[in-house]
């Protein structure tokens, strides 16, 4: 019941995530980030089996990092797009992951873009983009709604209208979001929607 | 569903009188599900090569960053571009490598070759080359296709006129498969110069 879902704006690019980890029918927690940020103006929204979406994560994080560190200057939004794209593509017919992706960002020259890397490692770059059951629901509203240039107040209310969505008609709706957004100032968290307040230990 | 139908795509390509043209759909779905109208199905090598990749989109893309990779490397050594009939036989090969565990892709390949004679073939997930005289198409639509170019086509038609017959027999073609369509994407090729036009058709 995974959601994860994002589109580009006039000079951001939002992505939304649900923050339940769920084990079968046990929700272990329901302040789990989705969103990874991979570096100062790049964000990694993962779905998928709960493993392989840290791992994989955490990998593209670290070569990421390392390219900064070796070259001096950091990835293209691009870039990283077909970097993580070829590492899915190589482990495809060794050892998949089973993790879909959604990555934004934020270049001086071309602006805020948003790539949709499914767990095949189909790529492509979109204005709009949805994962999961959440795509069944989210998906029509942001063709309706949706205009490429949104301010984002108005890409906000939109979220808010697909998150709305997902509560009343999916039958197990996660009760949390966090919204987090990436702009010339760089990548950070814009907003939580929750609906049930944190059931988690501490420590985490 | 086969694998072969989990994106969805439509390829034709067509000779002229010196001249070629090849045409995809712009559809890139999940199975039922669009998550693009704006997909490029079809790339250039060099001037007077192009490929079109249907199946499967991500071996397309993987497909594709190999041939791009192999073809400059033949422009480092033997300083020229490679032939059509050249470069479908390296495709053929590239495709058998993987014998036991396919690409599920069928390219098409259009080109203008010596003396700018068009040529064209497509070929099986395998490798399997067929060359052809008139047309040659791939991907979901395929039967359609067939039978809308049977009817359609014409020997040495000028570009112009091949430019008309190759988008009505792709139009009419993908309208009748759900899985391809939302709009055309049209290549028409002569040794001077190379027409690059969007189609508008049912957007559904």
């Amino acid at each position: 019941m995974e959601c994860v879902f994002g589109m580009v704006g006039k000079g951001f690019a939002i992505v939304v995530a649900d923050t339940s980890a769920v084990h079968g029918i046990l929700v272990h927690k329901t302040n789990e980030e989705k969103i990874m940020k991979l570096d100062s103006h790049k964000l990694i929204a993962a779905s998928g089996e709960g493993g392989d979406r840290v791992q994989f994560s955490e990998y593209i994080h670290k070569n990421v990092a390392l390219y900064q560190f070796r070259n001096g200057i950091p990835l293209t939004t691009s870039a990283a797009a077909n970097f993580t794209r070829a590492e899915l593509a190589a482990a495809l017919r060794k050892n998949p992951y089973a993790v879909n992706i959604l990555l934004a960002g934020y270049d001086n020259h071309t602006g805020p873009s948003l790539y949709y890397i499914d767990y095949l490692a189909t790529l492509h770059k979109v204005d709009k983009a949805a994962f999961g059951y959440a795509s069944y629901l989210s998906l029509s509203m942001m063709d309706t709604h949706y205009h490429a240039g949104m301010s984002l107040q108005e890409a906000i209310d939109l979220v808010d209208k697909c998150i709305t969505e997902i509560r009343s008609r999916l039958v197990v709706a996660p009760p949390n979001f966090v919204i987090k957004i990436v702009d010339q100032h760089g990548a950070r968290e814009c907003a939580w929607r929750q609906s049930l307040p944190s059931a988690s230990p501490t420590f985490c | 569903m086969s694998i072969f139908e989990y994106n969805g795509s439509a390829l034709v390509a067509m000779v002229g009188k010196n001249c070629f043209a090849i045409a995809s759909d712009r559809r890139l779905g999940v199975q039922l599900q669009t998550i693009a109208t704006d997909f490029q199905r079809i790339s250039k090598i060099h001037d007077k090569l192009f490929i079109g990749l249907s199946g499967l989109a991500t071996d397309a893309q993987t497909l594709y960053q190999r041939l791009v990779f192999r073809h400059k490397l033949y422009q480092l050594r033997e300083e020229r571009d490679m032939k059509p009939e050249t470069f479908a036989s390296l495709v053929s090969a590239l495709l058998y490598e993987k014998r036991f565990g396919p690409y599920f892709c069928q390219p098409v390949i259009a080109g203008l070759g010596d003396e700018d004679k068009p040529f064209i073939c497509t070929m099986d997930s395998i490798g399997a080359k067929e060359l052809a005289k008139d047309f040659v198409v791939a991907g979901t639509a395929s039967e359609s296709l067939y039978g809308a170019c049977e009817s359609m086509f014409k020997p040495d038609m000028e570009p112009e006129e091949l430019f008309e017959t190759i988008s009505q027999a792709l139009l009419s073609s993908v309208d009748r498969d759900c899985l391809s369509g939302w709009g055309g994407h049209v290549y028409v090729v002569t040794p001077t110069e190379v027409k690059e036009r969007i189609l508008k058709g049912r957007m559904d």
